[in-house]
């Protein structure tokens, strides 16, 4: 048996059942990470502690109590969710020593269901960007092409998965970062609804958009994973007090009754080829399950991109102000930049701490509040935000899920993009909607362009709907992919 | 020109820290004396990823204070993001109510000399308080233990004319707010912070002047010292023709003026937006109407049914109402006494001045009101006179025993029998004998001394109604 190929299910139950232990596991996955992430660069850190805490797991299976849902379960934790005495940089200078002195409360739940976190996965720097080129540690590589991007901004989770560095992911989404790379990397990723799942503990990018969701190798995978962290958190007034359904017990592949939306303006798109493909084939699919397609209209998502980047990086704006090299994280060497003031202090510490993107967007965020321009930026793009929200929900009157491609298409080349700004935004132009109208939505893997390339097909749903993403997710797992492949890395 | 030709425009800004046992968005404690810094937690501190939850006990007392200032309560406020660099701001920005506040379009009333005042209220909102700057020569230290503390913000319209009035006012908030007890109102501490903006304009104009604002203030008698030196000072450079600037100044009390802090023109763009961490608040009309309902009565009106139900001056009653817990003592003596006026001479003369020089709250007083209250019992029941009460109130300062043990065991019932008084008369009159002659022939002022005499024997315990009256007809002959 193959440790590597383990669903998260399967592991659960093996320890669970003693057929193997929660070391075995954890020292399995050390080791294949040990071997293979010098190639991939997808861990910032590894948890040394790991091994120690799946013992403690093995501890409480050997005295007949319950481990927990994802008993011995090995995870690659983005580098954005504060983990408790273990390094967590945001892959950004400014917190490149930043030990937090508690857990997320997405950590915390997960530690509390048995699960081990292996490690801090890499990713873009403060989760700002659609590539992993703006990591302070170095880009992530596809490891099904490793002259590729793995995506962004949750590029190292994505790849760590894809890679088997790890059975099981959590990356965050603010305008996709969970959806593009799952699918630029061939693996299941949700998006929660907005409030579903506690931001307490997950670094700040837009408050309004931010949430966690976790990323695997299966639609039941991702369901077990979110049902052990998402649901009404006290440290965290964004979060809903929706009960949490027990997704993963009530999986159908049978769709009739659901009607799928096909969103006109984004098939209007120019989708390459290998993409188009893939995402017919996914129509088919469903319309095989019983489902039935109808087209919808979203006239407004042409403007989803500037809006998003208008909300996003103003309220970035915010939550990066305190890095400020005051109470922890970098600060300038004051001697050597003879500071004077604390003024002089803030800058040097920050123009050293963060990276070009990241100060790219803080700028851009604070000019869009300034005084003079917030009517026609900031409070703008919210007015926008609402009447798109509204123009979701009224396609939802017609359908119950609504299906697109993740992005125009697959994965991009180390660099390409580097240059072109606009470019590596306009990444973004299927996946933003999602955010800026709190719906939940799914990535799920549809097949390989004609040079083997992963590509994902986008799901989206009503608020709080999970259950019908999922379903739709699982037909599409048993039903749409018939090849087994693996990246070449492995 | 002269000063007698402007007219000062005054507003206040009072920021009331909220008595709330935890902080306003984390459940770190609002009272220390522990070491720096140790009230902290990931929220106040701003660690990476933490977040703000909402105090709910905070919600209460503004929305008490709201409606005790005869606010509207808005039932959606919204919480933003007021954004500047400071080391003691831990976030980089303060989370304070911008353009929706919870409390809006209020006022109050207050007595000044004599007539009755009201001042607007433009509104009252919510904001946590920065941590403190310690700074030490080359470097600055930095506690965050208030960091996070609950603020309500009371900003009044533009509609003071004089020092005096705004002091007045500022005590008449504060008065409410510890009838309340959402705040403990102490200025020297900081639990109450009044920035005073203050402009000038030539009377009979309509056009506000440029203001100024003087902070730093902490004291009632320094916020009148500062605002009047403020006046003469803007008004002095208006008649030698300079500009008022627009700016922030401080006030020194030692050398009583006020200067530059900073101008205006560097201040900040807050860049305020609304915070997304925290959802609108919402609060419903039940809880507004619960709150209105279980409102104390509040001093202008307890003023009020002082001079009515008691039948005391104005004055009086607005002295006794000053403070909740003297209002409560005055009505306690009143109701034990039976006698509300004297009730009122007690508490106004004899203990306030004891309080004053043993610098005590009334709370603290060493004679309760029930004591007080039987002290004047006595009085009433001719059991000691007015004067014996005094030495008997002194007594139950320095021992707190009630006055009935003090009377009997110091043996100072007033002596109201006829006989044992006529027997004091009828020796002083036979060992006086030349001032009993020249009283019968006219010199009656002397009766004093008589007077005097019987209560040098008496010690002062002869009943001084008897004594009169049996003087007079001795002294007749």
């Amino acid at each position: 048996m193959d440790l590597s190929q383990f669903k998260v299910v399967e592991i659960a139950n093996a320890v669970k059942s003693k057929k193997i232990s929660a070391v075995e596991v954890t020292q399995h996955f050390l080791s294949r990470i040990e071997n293979l992430d010098k190639k991939i660069n997808s861990f910032i850190s590894v948890n040394q502690h790991a091994i120690t805490e799946a013992k403690k797991i093995d501890e409480v299976v050997a005295s007949g109590k319950d481990p927990g849902l994802l008993a011995g379960v090995p995870i690659a934790v983005k580098d954005l969710l504060c983990t408790e005495g273990l390094k967590t940089t945001a892959a950004s200078k400014i917190l490149a020593n930043f030990i937090p002195p508690y857990d997320a409360s997405v950590v915390a739940n997960l530690k509390q269901h048995g699960a081990v976190v292996i490690g801090k996965t890499n990713l873009d720097e403060f989760a700002m960007g659609s590539s992993n080129e703006t990591s302070a540690f170095g880009n992530v590589k596809n490891p099904w092409n490793l002259e590729y991007v793995p995506g962004g901004s949750s590029g190292g989770s994505a790849a760590a998965l894809a890679a088997r560095l790890s059975p099981a992911a959590i990356g965050t989404d603010t305008g996709g970062s969970i959806r593009q790379p799952a699918s630029f990397c061939g693996v299941y990723g949700i998006k929660p609804t907005y409030g579903r799942v506690s931001r307490y503990g997950i670094i700040a990018y837009a408050s309004s958009l931010d949430q966690a969701g976790p990323m695997a190798h299966s639609t039941e995978d991702c369901a077990l994973l979110l049902e052990s962290f998402a649901g009404r958190c006290k440290h965290d007034s964004t979060t809903s007090a929706e009960p949490v359904p027990k997704w993963s017990k009530n999986l159908r592949d049978d769709l009739s009754g659901m009607r799928i939306g096909l969103p006109k303006e984004y098939f209007a798109a120019k989708i390459d080829d290998d993409t188009q493909k893939i995402i017919d084939q996914a129509i088919k699919t469903v319309e095989k399950r019983g489902a039935k397609t109808v087209e919808v209209h979203l006239p407004l998502v042409k403007y989803a991109v500037p809006i998003y980047y208008l909300i996003a990086t103003s309220e970035a704006s915010s939550n990066l102000a305190r890095y400020d090299g005051i109470r922890y994280g970098h600060r300038a060497n004051m001697q050597e930049h003879k500071v004077k003031t604390i003024d002089e202090l803030y800058s040097i510490s920050r123009g050293e701490g963060f990276g070009t993107e990241v100060k790219r967007r803080i700028v851009l965020g604070t000019y869009a509040l300034s005084s003079g321009y917030y009517d026609a930026y900031y409070q703008k793009a919210c007015q926008v935000r609402n009447l798109l929200r509204a123009q979701f929900l009224k396609a939802f009157e017609s359908c119950d899920i609504l299906m697109s491609p993740v992005t125009l298409s697959p994965a991009f080349k180390i660099g390409s993009r580097v240059k072109s700004v606009l470019e590596m935004y306009m990444n973004d132009i299927f996946t933003t909607s999602t955010n800026l109208t709190g719906l939940p939505g799914m990535s799920v893997p549809g097949g390989y362009s004609a040079n083997g390339l992963p590509i994902g097909v986008q799901i989206t749903a009503r608020h709080f709907d999970e259950q019908s993403l999922f379903n739709v997710s699982f037909a599409l797992e048993k039903h749409l992919v018939k090849e087994a492949r693996s990246p070449h890395v492995i | 020109m002269s000063y007698s030709d402007f007219e000062p425009v005054i507003g206040l800004e009072i920021h009331a820290q909220l008595l709330t046992k935890s902080k306003l968005f984390c459940s770190c404690p609002t009272q220390f004396g522990l070491g720096d810094n140790d009230n902290t937690c990931p929220v106040c501190t701003a660690m990476p990823g933490a977040l703000p939850v909402l105090n709910k006990q905070a919600v209460d007392f503004s929305m008490k204070t709201g409606l005790a200032l005869n606010c509207k309560i808005r039932e959606t406020s919204v919480f933003a993001r007021k954004q500047y660099f400071y080391p003691d701001l831990p976030k980089g920005y303060q989370i304070s109510q911008y353009d929706k506040p919870l409390c809006e379009e209020g006022f109050v009333e207050f007595m000044l000399n004599g007539e009755k005042k009201r001042v607007r209220i433009e509104r009252a909102h919510m904001e946590e308080d920065a941590g403190k700057s310690i700074h030490n020569g080359d470097h600055t230290l930095i506690n965050l233990n208030r960091a996070g503390v609950p603020l309500l913000e009371i900003v009044s319209g533009p509609d003071m004319r004089s020092a005096q009035e705004a002091a007045e006012y500022a005590r008449t908030v504060r008065q409410i707010l510890l009838y309340l007890e959402v705040c403990d109102g102490n200025l020297e501490e900081g639990s109450l912070r009044c920035d005073c903006n203050v402009s000038v304009r030539r009377k009979g104009t309509e056009k506000f002047g440029t203001r100024t604002e003087i902070k730093n203030i902490n004291s009632f008698r320094f916020i009148e010292k500062a605002i009047e030196y403020e006046i003469h000072r803007q008004i002095d450079c208006i008649l030698s023709g300079e500009k008022i600037v627009l700016e922030t100044r401080l006030y020194d009390p030692d050398k009583n003026r006020t200067f530059t802090m900073r101008s205006k023109e560097e201040a900040h763009d807050y860049r305020y937006f609304p915070e997304p961490d925290l959802l609108p608040l919402k609060v419903e009309q039940a809880w507004i109407i619960e709150s209105k309902e279980a409102l104390p009565e509040l001093p202008i009106a307890r003023a009020t049914r002082f001079t009515e139900q008691y039948k005391i001056p104005q004055y009086d009653a607005l002295v006794l109402t000053t403070e909740k817990t003297l209002a409560n003592y005055f009505e306690e003596t009143a109701e034990v006494s039976k006698n509300p006026k004297a009730a009122s001479n007690w508490v106004m003369t004899e203990l306030l001045r004891e309080l004053n020089n043993a610098q005590k709250d009334v709370s603290n007083s060493p004679i309760s009101a029930k004591h007080l209250g039987e002290l004047i019992l006595e009085i009433d029941k001719g059991t000691i006179s007015g004067k014996i009460a005094k030495s008997v109130f002194l007594e139950m300062w320095k021992t707190q025993k009630d006055p009935v043990r003090i009377i009997n065991e110091k043996g100072l019932v007033q002596i109201s029998d006829n006989s044992s008084i006529e027997k004091m008369i009828d020796d002083i009159i036979n060992t006086n004998a030349g001032q009993v002659e020249q009283y019968r022939a006219g010199k009656e002022k002397l009766f004093g001394f008589f007077v005097g005499q019987v209560m040098k024997v008496s010690k002062g315990q002869a009943n001084p109604e008897l004594v009169n009256e049996l003087l007079k007809t001795k002294l007749k002959g």
